[in-house]
Order: C-alpha cells, then structure tokens, then sequence
C-alpha cells in the first residue's frame, strides 16, 4: 500500500500505512523504520514506530518536510527486509491470588474459568507492536479472541509495577505504577524498563515474548534473584 | 563540602531541566525539558552556559534557596520575575546575570506575568545524565534531582563552587508577555476526524487555559470540538503541541512530558516557534489559535533561531551605577523592538 504522509506539525512527520491493530500494517512499519535506522535522512532527531504509522522527530533547522518526505519515499522504494534484531522473550508470570486481582471477572465476563484464561494466555507467541503510554510499556498482540474484552468501565488509580495486563486484543506489562484501565490476570518479577541499562528497556518493537506460568513462591525466588542481579531472562533471537 | 543551593522553600513544581531527553521515544520515553525552550536557553546564556545546560524549571510559584558555596553567578529568565536576595535587601530583575555569595538567601518571585520561570546557574546543575539528560520526568521517576520536583531540606548541587570573575550580562529585549498574537498550528495530523464547525472554532474562538494544566498538558475551556464519528483511534506517536480532543470535545494542548503515544484524535499542532509561548501562559490566560502551512512554520522556527541568536549577541554589561541613564540600552531597545517577529 502506498502510505500517507501526514505532518504533525513543523517537527514531525507521520507515515501511515493503514488504520488498524494489523500484523502485515506493523511490518510495513518496523521495516520503514528500520530502512531509516538503517541510513537516515539529514535532520531526523528519532523514530516511533506505533501500531499503525511511523512517526520521525526532525530538526526543521536541518531539514524541512519537503526535503524529508522525498527522502523516505526514495527508502519505502527500496525493498529491504528487517534483519533478525528481533528477540524471543519467555517471560514468568504468576497469575494466582494477589498477583491476578481480575482474574476472576474476566472469568465472569467471558464465561471461562481461570485455568483456561491462563491457558489461552500462555498459547500464544505475541508481537510487540509498539511501546508508549510508560517507559517500556509493550503494546502486544493479539490475544486469543475468546479473551477479548473492552477496558474496565472504572480506571484503577494504581496498577502495581509488573502487572500483566489484558484489554480489547492486546495485553501489555505495567513497567511503573501508574493509573490505568486494563484487566489484571497476573503479575511478573522481570523488571522491563531500567535506566541504568543498555538498552533501558527490555523490549523493543518487533519482539516476540511468550509467557509462562510460574506459582507465588517462584515469584518471589526470581524477584530475590533479580535483586541479587544474577537472573537472566530467557530469550532467543527470532529467524527473520 | 558539594556546593549548592539549599532548598528553603520548593515552590510549586520546581523541577531540574534541559532541552530534553532525545532518542528513547521508541521506548516509551516522553522527552520532558523546559516547557519554554527559549527562556530556558536565555537564562544559560546570561550566566555563560551551554544552552542545554541543566538549570531549574519554576512553575507558578517560586521557590527560595541558600547559597552553599564561594561565589555562584545565577541568572532568572521568565516575564516579570525576578530575584530577592536576603529577603528583600537586594533585588535583581529577571534577563540581568547577578553573583551571590556563601550564606545568601533568594527568593525567586514570579511576578504572575508568565507560569514559567528559568534559573540558571554558571556551570549548570550538577546531577546525573540519565539516558543523556538531566531533564526530570516525574511519572517514571527519572532524571534531574531524584526524578522528583524540589522538597524543603533539598541541596540542590551545582557544579561549580567559585563562578569565574566577570561583568555581569543582561538582556536588553526581553521577550514580550502582552501577547495578542494567536498562537500559529499546523492543522492535523487527524483534522479530518472533526466536524468543519470543530476546525472553524479552534481557528476562531477564544479559548483559556483551565486550572488543569501541568507539564504533561493544559486542557482549554471553551467551544467543544466534535469529532465526526468515533474519538477512540488506534494509538500513534504524539508530538509536542499537538491538540488532542477526548470525546469531551475539550482540547489538550500536549507539553514536554507528553506520553509518547496516545489513542485520541489530534485537531492540530502548535508550531515550534510558537511552543514557547504556551509554555508561559497560565491557567485563566486567553489563547487563540490560527493556522499556517508546514513551510510557513519552518520559516518561523528558523526566525525564531535568528531573534534568539540576535538577543543573545546584544547582551549587554550590567551598569555598575545603577542610577545612570543607560542610553546604549534604550537605542538597542528601540532599533530591534521594530523587527520583533508577530510570534512575540
């Protein structure tokens, strides 16, 4: 498809492929992206990669929207599959008791027991679409559909740090306390965004990640380690 | 002993910043820096800093410190505020670079002309880069002082502990505050999501500011913007100054510490050049709005650069005498008065 571009006023420039939460969208996207990374333009400042388009900060001092727009239509021209940077990341998580405190209204609302939740959430290898909302927060998708629910009609003012999280076809990981709307089915010890590390989040987009059930005291024995800073992270690269 | 400022009383939300935290938006990383960049850059400028130099953010209400070390030159940028020094022995206007000793106090008052206010230190603040910037995000806790505005008790450190000696600098043409200017956007990205009548009252109404307006953003009294059909997009990447509309129809201009994505539609954009002049308005302060092409917005921010760098090089000495007629002042006032660009 041939993208729009859209400016967002004088500092950035959206080019957008499509409307929707769409896997071959988002590859359009990372792959622009990364074709930018990969030789970028005078004057671009960074990239954000979202769902659906691609964002580029610039310098209107270096450049300007005309000489922008002709430069990434001249890398959209160029056929360039993304290299395998991408990773695999198998992520614990405890969805019992404390750590899943709407484990059981999901249940209710979609008429599921709390095993089969846990078993649908785990089947799957989600793609990371994007990151935003917090520093290291992943958009990722898509669930199962017999998990799809609409946000909680009433916001939590507090989501605690490492919540797994679901909401219409996408679940995501609440990297900081925060306020937010999304239904919580279970928790993670893996810290996922740390300023003092390289890259500081652990997740980028164009990732995969796989989650694995885990019971309260191995939560807490991976939490211990985490703290020791002697835990690693499964993880593998993705074959492109 | 680190030298720096004790904090005595934190103001508001005074806040460690710079130009902000560029590179990590892909991650979820708002930018944050000054709200206005321009007075930011002024106040770095008066006391002989980098333009990035981390200095201090003051909102609303001013904040007071004591000195803890030899000799710091410190300069305050911002409409109408200015410094009390030993609790109104000495005042020094904002745009004038001043020296102050061990065991000082000063006040820094806003003057209620502008909501932000810059302090800058010769040397800068002396906290850690966090991912390459000193500018603090509050949210997430990260950058400047502790990743948090100032509390009572802080010291504040600063680098330097004896400030070179030198005359001291001012700005001879502050920016100016009585701005009946509308404020310039750049229509879209998603204007075709509004009703014509949306997009004709952004362009033609008075809005104000409402009481709820910090740095992530300052939603606007005044008509209501009606989307078309639905208000809840597939989220996308959100620049500075873009206009976001929840299905309230109550726009929300985004600032520095805008998440860096977001699910509502964007009616418009503040220009670059214009971003410092809503970083100074306050909330009740009237705005409008009127829209110009992208290629008239480049031209603005390489005017705005041009002014910038034309005040920075009329810096002029502080008189010594403060009693005399400064007539070099007075002509440099008045011939680059008459070419100040319509954004000011």
């Amino acid at each position: 498809m041939i993208p729009r571009f859209l400016s967002v006023g004088d500092r950035a420039l959206a080019i957008e492929f499509g409307d929707a939460i769409d896997r071959g969208v988002s590859r359009q996207v990372l792959r622009l992206d990364h074709a930018i990374r990969a030789d970028p333009p005078t004057g671009i400042v960074e990239n954000v990669p979202t769902f659906r388009s691609l964002m580029v900060h610039y310098d209107p001092l270096a450049t300007s929207r005309a000489n922008l727009e002709a430069a990434i239509t001249r890398l959209l021209d160029i056929e360039r599959e993304p290299p395998a940077v991408a990773r695999l990341w198998r992520i614990p998580v405890c969805y019992e008791g404390q750590f899943a405190p709407d484990l059981a209204e999901v249940a209710q609302q979609t008429g599921l027991v709390a095993a089969d939740i846990v078993a649908l959430h785990g089947a799957v290898r989600y793609h990371v679409y994007m990151l935003g909302f917090l520093p290291g927060f992943p958009y990722m998708g898509d669930l199962p559909p017999e998990l799809a629910l609409p946000r909680r009609a009433d916001p939590r003012v507090r989501v605690p740090a490492g919540s797994i999280a679901i909401a219409t076809t996408l679940t995501a990981i609440y990297p900081y306390e925060s306020p937010g709307g999304w239904h919580l089915i279970g928790a993670t010890p893996i810290r996922f965004f740390d300023p003092s590390r390289e890259p500081p989040s652990l997740l980028a987009a164009g990732d995969m990640v796989r989650f694995e059930a885990i019971g309260p005291d191995a939560f807490v024995a991976i939490r211990r380690s985490i703290e020791h800073g002697d835990y690693v992270i499964e993880s593998e690269p993705i074959e492109p | 002993m680190t030298p720096g400022f004790k904090v005595l009383s934190p103001g508001l939300h005074t806040t460690v910043q710079d130009l902000g935290r560029v590179g990590y938006q892909a991650l979820g990383v708002p930018v944050s820096g000054a709200l206005d960049p321009l007075t930011f850059r002024l106040a770095n400028a008066l006391v002989g800093n980098a333009e990035g130099a981390a200095a201090l953010e003051i909102l609303l209400s001013g904040p007071s410190f004591e000195i803890i070390a030899d000799r710091v030159r410190v300069a305050v940028a911002g409409a109408g505020a200015s410094l009390v020094i030993d609790r109104g022995a000495r005042r020094v206007p904002a745009w004038h670079s001043t020296t102050l000793s061990r065991g000082e106090t000063f006040e820094i008052a806003l003057g209620h002309r502008s909501a932000s206010a810059y302090l800058a230190v010769e040397g800068g603040i002396a906290v850690p880069l966090i991912l390459g910037s000193a500018a603090t995000y509050v949210r997430a806790g990260l950058g400047g002082f502790h990743g948090r505005a100032l509390q009572f008790g802080d010291i504040v450190p600063i680098a330097l502990d004896r400030a070179a000696e030198r005359t001291e600098k001012r700005l001879l043409l502050p920016l100016s505050t009585t701005d009946a200017h509308p404020v310039r956007v750049v229509l879209g990205p998603q204007q075709d999501l509004f009703t014509d009548d949306a997009v004709t009252a952004l362009l033609e109404a008075e809005f104000r500011i409402s009481q709820h307006a910090d740095r992530m953003g300052m939603r606007l009294d005044g008509p209501h913007l009606r989307h078309r059909s639905g208000w809840d997009i597939v989220s996308d990447a959100i620049a500075t100054g873009a206009i976001q509309v929840p299905g309230s129809g109550q726009p929300i201009v985004l600032l520095a510490d805008h998440q860096t994505t977001g699910g509502y539609p964007k009616i418009a954009t503040v220009i670059s050049a214009d971003l410092p002049v809503i970083g100074r308005r306050q909330p009740g302060d009237a705005v409008r709005f009127a829209a110009v092409s992208v290629e008239e917005a480049e031209q603005a921010a390489h005017e705005a650069e041009r002014m910038l760098a034309a005040r920075i090089a009329s810096f002029a000495p502080v008189p010594t005498h403060s009693g005399d007629i400064d007539l070099n002042s007075l002509y440099v006032g008045n011939l680059i008065s008459g070419v100040v660009t319509a954004s000011e």
